[in-house]
């Protein structure tokens, strides 16, 4: 990691054309570009647009649920300070947006999109998915605004996802297998691209995750940025002063942009970003793009990728499906490069342990994407002092993940 | 660009001889390096006028399934961006007249190295690009290195580039502009021809380039009908479709591949050597 550059605030990004640093911008064939710059247009508009505000309020919280609670997690606080030094063991909080309607943090950001979308007159939406929590969550919304949904999925994710492809089913969308390329999420977002080249018209792209041409990286890590608002009042309610440490998983990286914005300023707290690690970086089947990849340019940004010597993208490998990604938000690749943030990774196998204990000691079943931030939590809380606190964003739940990890257990259901 | 560049000298060869030229796209390495070379040093005689050469690229967005698929063929098969610079050094050798342009995305450049990219390219003999995913917005990217070492930009104009971005889109364009006559991914099918003339006439009211059409032309018909409107027809899943359709159940070639695809080449430009414009 490069040594932390100085700068007056690390909130003010992306410029104009959307970088931030090197990364980000607006890498789309041109069939896109105008209404790229119409999204943008309209997403300035709403956000100075009061009336947009309050809608947002409105659903967050007699829709979503929101705020989600800041969850003192004593038990487990105490489990890790047991093999510590007396002196040692921070205490740990979940920020409890498992708890939100669809099971995710990825209500936060579809909420704000799809009424982005009904502003500029748009009448049908498409999304892609991975683990399918975002899936749920466009077509929850979908079906609550009586808009027509189709959701680009991964042939490989529907057959590991099989609940959440049900679900989407169930709240009316279309469910489009993806069989190009490999049939993940890489592929699922090349074919929900291909498809709004094909039907600009009426149609708006709901992406997923804080990357994307500009002005995706930002808009959406604004609409996941309530999460972090949140946790610093939650915070100063319960503690009276702000965090030690933030930790959240990573793959495309939106529910760690929306923990870490409103923190970046506040140089005292420190930032650990979670890799999804897979079988370990050494063994080049992992999800680690930061760790793992260097710059390059995929799916409209410029940003770390997993990629061979000629440039060509390579399949990530994670147990998560949310976190099989071979890219990261662009944001994420500046904070990185610039060393504001930390990025770590957990393995599959440390990910799983982390599942289980935290369902068994604080009865709450995580989905494997926070469980790998759990992971990582384990370490580290043991060698902070007892008198400080990290506050982990639990991003989702786990029951879409009960047949992996059965699978993973060698359990049959 | 002070002397003629082969590609301008092309359009006013066509042109003088009262047609439009037949642009033809391939895969570089599709179904794998010799056969390919095969295919591309057959294609001046078989009638291309221009040769669009796809830079295989693991996740083309841009492109429907005959080229996505023939994109991972030549992968698998081996194929890198320094092998279809080869290929295009090889090409050279025997001909030193027909236009060559790279078409793909940006991520293998730009890994490759900008700089470098350009004076590879420019070496071997490479004429003009098409970056899919790098829009007048990122033309500091590549655009303006290329322009710089003499290498033509050629920009695709869509359906939705209205008047207002079409002059955005010509300024830094070189060499011809690539309309692209339908919203969607290539291979899709065509759209009425005189939907085409429209959008030809809007573009020549904006520029002195050569305008070539292409997205859904598989015809000899259609070919002629194109280039009878426009300054060139694009012609690309067809002829990529062609290279699958000679492949064996192991996805390799099967003997006289290249021939049977030269011969599709050989009728659509008997299609636009046809339609000589009144």
């Amino acid at each position: 990691m490069s040594p932390m550059e100085t700068l007056n605030t690390y909130r003010a990004g992306p410029d104009e054309a959307g970088h931030f640093g090197i990364f980000g911008g607006r890498f789309v064939a041109e069939t896109l570009m105008p209404l790229i710059l119409d999204v943008e247009q309209a997403y300035t508009a709403a956000r100075q647009d009061p009336s947009f505000q309050s809608d947002y309020d409105y659903y967050a919280k007699h829709y979503v649920g929101r705020p989600s609670p800041l969850y003192f997690a004593e038990r487990l606080t105490g489990e890790l300070r047991k093999g510590a030094p007396s002196d040692k063991g921070a205490k740990v909080y979940f920020k409890r947006d498992e708890l939100n309607h669809t099971g995710s943090h990825k209500a936060n950001n579809v909420l704000g999109q799809i009424l982005l979308a009904r502003r500029m007159g748009k009448t049908r939406i498409i999304a892609e998915t991975g683990a399918g929590q975002h899936g749920v969550a466009t077509a929850t919304f979908c079906a609550l605004f009586d808009l027509p949904c189709v959701v680009y999925m991964g042939a490989t994710d529907i057959e590991r996802q099989a609940p959440n492809v049900f679900r989407m089913k169930l709240l009316g969308a279309e469910v489009r297998p993806v069989t190009s390329g490999t049939g993940t999420l890489k592929d699922a977002m090349n074919d929900a691209l291909r498809d709004w080249v094909a039907n600009v018209e009426n149609t708006f792209y709901i992406i997923g995750t804080v990357a994307g041409p500009h002005p995706y990286p930002a808009m959406v890590r604004d609409f996941q940025s309530i999460i972090g608002r949140e946790t610093r009042e939650q915070i100063m309610e319960a503690e009276g002063r702000l965090p030690d440490a933030l930790v959240a998983c990573i793959g495309g990286g939106s529910n760690a942009m929306g923990l870490f914005h409103p923190f970046l300023d506040d140089k005292d707290v420190a930032i650990y970003g979670v890799e999804a690690a897979g079988h370990g970086i050494s063994s080049g089947e992992h999800a680690a793009s930061l760790t793992g990849g260097r710059p390059g340019v995929l799916h409209g940004n410029r940003t770390y990728l997993l990629q061979n010597d000629d440039g060509q993208i390579l399949d990530a490998h994670s147990i998560s499906a949310g976190l099989d990604y071979p890219g990261i938000g662009p944001e994420h690749s500046w904070l990185h490069d610039i060393g504001r943030a930390n990025y770590v990774s957990a393995t599959d196998a440390e990910a799983l342990e982390a599942f289980q204990l935290c369902s068994r000691i604080e009865g709450i079943i995580p989905a494997l994407e926070p469980a790998h931030a759990l992971a990582y939590v384990r370490k580290l809380a043991p060698q902070m002092g007892r008198d400080q606190i990290i506050v982990m964003n639990l991003c989702g739940r786990g029951d879409k993940d009960v047949f992996t990890v059965a699978a993973a257990l060698g359990v049959e259901l | 660009m002070s002397e003629a560049s082969r590609i301008e000298k092309r359009f006013a060869a066509v042109k003088a001889e009262g047609r439009g030229a037949l642009v033809t796209f391939v895969t570089a390495g599709d179904p794998d390096y010799d056969t390919s070379l095969e295919i591309v040093k057959g294609l001046p005689g078989a009638g291309a006028d221009l040769i669009e050469l796809g830079m295989p690229f693991s996740d083309p967005m841009a492109e429907g399934p005959p080229i996505q698929a023939s994109s991972l063929r030549a992968l698998k098969a081996g194929m890198t961006l320094n092998k279809t610079l080869d290929m295009v050094r090889e090409f050279r050798k025997d001909d030193a007249d027909t236009p060559i342009i790279l078409m793909g995305y940006f991520n293998p450049i730009y890994s490759h190295g900008v700089d470098r990219f350009v004076k590879d390219a420019k070496v071997a003999g490479v004429d003009g690009l098409i970056i899919v995913d790098l829009p007048p917005e990122e033309d500091t990217e590549l655009c303006l290195p290329a322009l710089e070492a003499g290498i033509h930009w050629i920009r695709l104009a869509t359906p939705t580039t209205d008047d207002k971005r079409l002059p955005v889109v010509l300024n830094n364009t070189s060499g011809f502009v690539y309309y692209v006559s339908i919203m969607g991914i290539t291979g899709t099918a065509a759209v009425p021809t005189d939907h085409v003339r429209e959008a030809v006439a809007r573009l020549r009211r904006h520029t002195e380039l050569p305008v070539a059409v292409g997205f859904g032309i598989r015809t000899p018909e259609q070919a002629a009908t194109i280039s009878g409107v426009a300054d060139g027809a694009v012609v690309g899943s067809a002829i990529v479709d062609a290279v699958k359709a000679e492949l064996d159940d192991n996805g390799k070639a099967k003997p006289g591949l290249a021939a049977k695809v030269l011969a599709l080449v050989e009728s659509l430009a008997n299609g636009v050597r046809g339609n000589r414009a009144a």
